[in-house]
């Protein structure tokens, strides 16, 4: 009925798909979808999900707990007009089905007119294909990786006094079947990996940590080594013992490639996310078209990136995503839409359309969220500066998509004197408007880079794997909450 | 298909008797059950209805000291097999952690000493989702028809949350919960100047579906909140004082709580290690952590290791009374478990807070404000900008500003600066406005001053 794209986990294993104890055939989707039609709804989709996940914690130089969960069921929606029902079900036996699709069919109150189509299973990209996946890897590999952490960074500095390195891994596969046709098969892989050190010196305490991963196996470390991020936390927490107080008010801002990319998230990304402008509840409502960055600003929402953690080859509705143009040297081009907006707005479905689980109903999200390269050499735009910031880390940030107005913490980052980066700054937030502060992006490095963190987007209480990207890019004002007036 | 507590017992006792078959030394595990619906209605129509039931199992094993936790919503034979399988075969991997273990037997509490706290409300189940769009319609209707400047919004919610929940350990101990909540939410968005809207919400939330607020009241409070936000702006950078509302006091509580969890104290992580007895707050700040609170949210009857729960005293009068310690936090600093112990549903166990207060003081808000000749009175807060390890905070704050003892016009996009270890102690006021309505709960409180920077 439908072909895997990558390998599959040998020991966990969907139900429902084709080579599971109980694969769903186009009959038993044919019969879920008639009932949750039943009462006349306009549309309907079914959404099967199986996850398996582990978990291993390093702490004071032992693997002190490895944990495991297995989770499966499905999601019935059904729409009519603007308003959806939902229902799910943990128990796959075709009665518990029968009742969710029932007690979701009832948003809808008339008789149906859906006659079953012939479903199609489209072909897909194939952006994660893992050739070893590792929940299938021994569990003695990956506690190598986390002690491989844990000694580089107690033998780094002997200021560090306490390491935890963790590893979390996971396999989601989907399989989603639409009342307009979609029979579509996914098979989601997700790596994790992070170290966090305390460093300790006369009396001062600062921690630090690095993490990183993607749709990826083991194969991961062959690029990044558990090494790597052990030094990378140690060299955060000792930098971070020398910080002095942050300056307080606007200042020029610097903000350095990769990690950065979280102010195009929250600054642009959530604002241009296709509900909030269906509603008329985001800041950039009707603004297509019109100028909302400077021109130097082009963002895009990627989920093709291969092995990223925000790609996909299918988004949580059946709908492909491509690479989606949101602003274009300053010019707003589009929303990212789910089935809804894009119905609303009559326009094709970007294939944001994501989902936290079966629990959750999908909407638009981020996938990727880039901005892409300029033209700047990155050491010109930091010698541009008189007095200002330069960002180099940051530990999330959130946005009021209603007016824009948007922070992001910094966890690491330096004064800029008379154009040269000079002392380490205590953590603070900085804070903008994302409309205002997208018109002062003065000047654009040519330097982009994908984030290697391991970003979470949140948005009504539904968690979802992203990624962010951008060059070295200077913001003429941000206000810096630090506390020297 | 819900559970009844004898049978969640049951499932528990069967999971733990076969994971100790298989070679366990200890065995732990929680079964949960739960049902929901909660309906969204936005500008006078439904638009999201959602129903569901659910449940789980998690395990926690130890083979000797060595630990492993695993989890499953799935109940069917085969997937019970796996749980205990997996966690047995995990538990191999780990190495022995010297500190790990269950409670001693002599503390497990009895479950005839288990106290009714009045957690579960028939009625809440009772609401179907024809009802909760109704109540969800009045709540958005008052809100629309207070103002005609109130055009949009983001909707009203009405939520109900019924969860039962079993723990059976190889201790011998077996204990069962369970409770409700209801809740409503209103959210309107204000067109303001210069193409900005303003969102603003106000809640409700109840153990008791007849203890809610009224939709009325919700949806008005809501309209207020939102209009009052018209017109928001920057101002200069200064040190001032500043008092928070309760809605963002209960949030710098959090960060307290965050840093008296004894997993935060071992791991060197919380900028109040080694200062149990020494003054970390003013004097008029006293913090409890209170789970025996009757139809409260954070209520429980044990704790996730089954200690029978109790009172604790965190701060009081501005000195650090107790950290918050479950067995094996509590081991590590060589002190005693507080009763902390938070079972999360995936079987893990770490500490928890239950009702975390800041009792209230003795003077009105109005009269905290009246009192400020000059300062910001924040609403809300956004952003992450605390560092637990040392107590540096700065957030993005949003809220009034003060002149000459009133509020005077709305601010927004700036941020307000100070460690966290100075805010507590140069709290000057605390309020009279408790309401423990969330477990994490504080009155309105000023500090004397604090980094704002704006313009």
């Amino acid at each position: 009925m439908t072909s895997y794209s990558v390998a599959m986990a040998t020991r966990y294993v969907a139900p429902f798909g084709s080579q599971g104890a109980e694969p769903v055939d186009p009959e038993t989707v044919r019969k879920l979808l008639t009932i949750a039609l039943s009462k006349g709804g306009s549309y309907a989709d079914l959404f099967f999900e199986y996850s398996a996940s582990g978990s291993y914690s390093y702490d004071e130089g032992i693997l002190k707990s490895a944990g495991r969960a297995v989770t499966l069921g499905l999601g019935v929606r059904v729409m009519k007009g603007d308003a959806t029902g939902y229902a799910y079900v943990e128990d796959l036996s075709l009665d518990a089905m029968k009742r969710a699709a029932q007690t979701a069919a009832n948003i809808a109150s008339g008789a149906t007119h859906w006659t079953a189509p012939q479903f199609v299973t489209p072909s897909l990209a194939s952006r994660y294909a893992v050739r070893e996946l590792s929940l299938d890897m021994p569990g003695v590999d990956k506690r190598a990786l986390l002690e491989r952490a844990d000694k580089r960074a107690r033998e780094k500095d002997s200021r560090i006094v306490r390491v935890d390195a963790s590893l979390s891994e996971e396999l989601r596969e989907v399989l989603i079947a639409t009342s307009d046709g979609k029979l579509v098969h996914d098979s989601q892989p997700l790596l994790r990996f992070s170290v966090r050190v305390i460093a300790e010196e006369n009396g001062k305490r600062q921690s630090g940590s690095s993490g990183g991963g993607g749709r990826m196996g083991l194969d991961y470390f062959d690029g990044r080594s558990p090494e790597w991020h052990a030094e990378e936390a140690v060299r955060q927490a000792l930098v971070m013992l020398g910080a002095r107080e942050a300056p307080a008010g606007e200042l020029e801002v610097v903000l350095g490639p990769g990690d950065s990319g979280i102010l195009l998230h929250e600054a642009v990304g959530h604002g241009l996310e296709a509900d909030f402008n269906r509603k008329r509840t985001s800041n950039y409502t009707d603004q297509v078209g019109q100028r909302v960055a400077s021109d130097l600003c082009t963002v895009v929402d990627d989920a093709t990136l291969a092995f990223s953690r925000g790609a996909v080859n299918v988004d949580d509705e059946g709908n492909a995503p491509e690479r989606a143009v949101l602003i274009e040297q300053g010019i707003l081009r589009g929303y990212m839409h789910d089935r809804h907006s894009a119905d609303f707005f009559r326009t094709p479905a970007t294939g944001n359309g994501r989902r936290e689980s079966f629990k959750s109903h999908p909407m638009p999200r981020m996938t990727n969220t880039l901005l892409l390269a300029g033209g700047d050499d990155p050491e010109e735009i930091i010698r541009s500066v008189k007095r200002g910031v330069y960002a180099s880390h940051f530990g999330g940030g959130q946005v009021d998509i209603s007016n824009g107005d948007f922070v992001f913490s910094l966890t690491e980052g330096y004064l800029i004197e008379d154009g040269k980066i000079t002392a380490p700054l205590k953590g603070v937030n900085l804070i903008g408007n994302g409309p205002e502060v997208m018109r002062k992006v003065v000047m654009l490095g040519n330097d982009m880079k994908i984030s290697d963190g391991i970003w979470t987007c949140g948005k009504d209480g539904q968690s979802v794997p992203v990624g962010v990207g951008c060059p070295t890019m200077k913001i003429s004002a941000l206000t810096v909450g630090g506390t020297e007036l | 298909m819900s559970l009844d507590p004898n049978r969640m017992i049951e499932l528990g006792a069967e999971v733990v008797s076969r994971a100790q078959k298989q070679g366990a030394t200890i065995a732990e595990c929680t079964v949960q059950d739960g049902a929901h619906l909660s309906a969204k209605v936005r500008l006078g129509e439904p638009e999201l209805v959602e129903e569901a039931a659910s449940r789980s199992v998690g395990l926690r094993v130890m083979i000797g000291q060595k630990v492993a936790v695993t989890y499953t919503s799935d109940l069917t034979p085969g997937g019970l097999a796996r749980l205990i399988e997996d966690a047995l075969e995990l538990a191999q991997l780990s190495q022995p952690d010297p500190f790990a273990g269950g409670p001693e037997l002599s503390q497990l509490s009895k479950t005839s000493e288990h106290p009714d706290l009045d957690l579960f409300d028939p009625a809440v189940d009772g609401v179907d989702a024809a009802e909760a769009i109704r109540r969800a319609l009045l709540a958005e209707k008052a809100a629309m028809g207070h103002d005609p400047r109130i055009t949009n919004t983001e909707g009203a919610t009405f939520t109900r949350v019924s969860g039962m929940g079993a723990l059976v350990t190889s201790g011998g101990f077996r204990g069962a919960t369970r409770g409700t909540y209801a809740s409503i939410v209103v959210n309107p968005v204000v067109d303001d100047e210069g193409g900005k809207k303003r969102s603003g919400y106000y809640w409700s939330s109840r153990r008791y579906l007849a203890d809610l607020e009224g939709e009325e009241a919700v949806g008005v409070e809501a309209a207020r909140r939102t209009l009052r936000k018209l017109g928001a702006r920057k101002v200069d950078s200064q040190e001032v004082p500043v008092i928070f509302d309760p809605d963002a006091a209960r949030s710098i509580l959090g960060l307290v709580a965050s840093c008296v969890h004894g997993g935060a104290i071992w791991r060197r992580s919380s900028y109040l290690l080694d200062r149990l007895g020494s003054e970390v707050a003013s004097k008029l700040v006293t913090i409890i952590d209170d789970p025996l609170l009757v139809r409260a949210p954070g209520s429980r009857p044990y704790d996730g290791e089954g200690l029978l729960s109790r009172r604790n005293v965190i701060v009081e009068q501005g000195e650090l009374k107790s950290y918050q310690l479950d067995t094996y936090s509590a081991k590590k600093l060589g002190m005693k478990s507080t009763a902390n112990a938070s079972r999360g549903s995936s079987g893990g166990v770490g500490v928890g807070s239950t009702n975390f207060h800041l009792l209230p003081g003795s003077q009105a808000p109005g009269e905290i404000i009246r009192s400020t000749k000059k300062g910001l009175y924040v609403t809300s807060m956004m952003g992450f900008g605390f560092n637990a390890v040392t107590g540096d905070f700065s957030r993005g704050a949003s809220g009034f500003w003060i002149e000459d003892g009133e509020l005077t016009f709305p601010v927004s996009e700036v941020t307000i600066s100070l460690n966290l270890d100075q805010l507590l102690k140069r709290i000057d006021a605390v309020g009279n406005d408790l309401d423990p309505k969330t477990s994490v709960a504080a009155p309105t409180f000023r500090v004397s001053s604090m980094t704002l920077a704006g313009r």
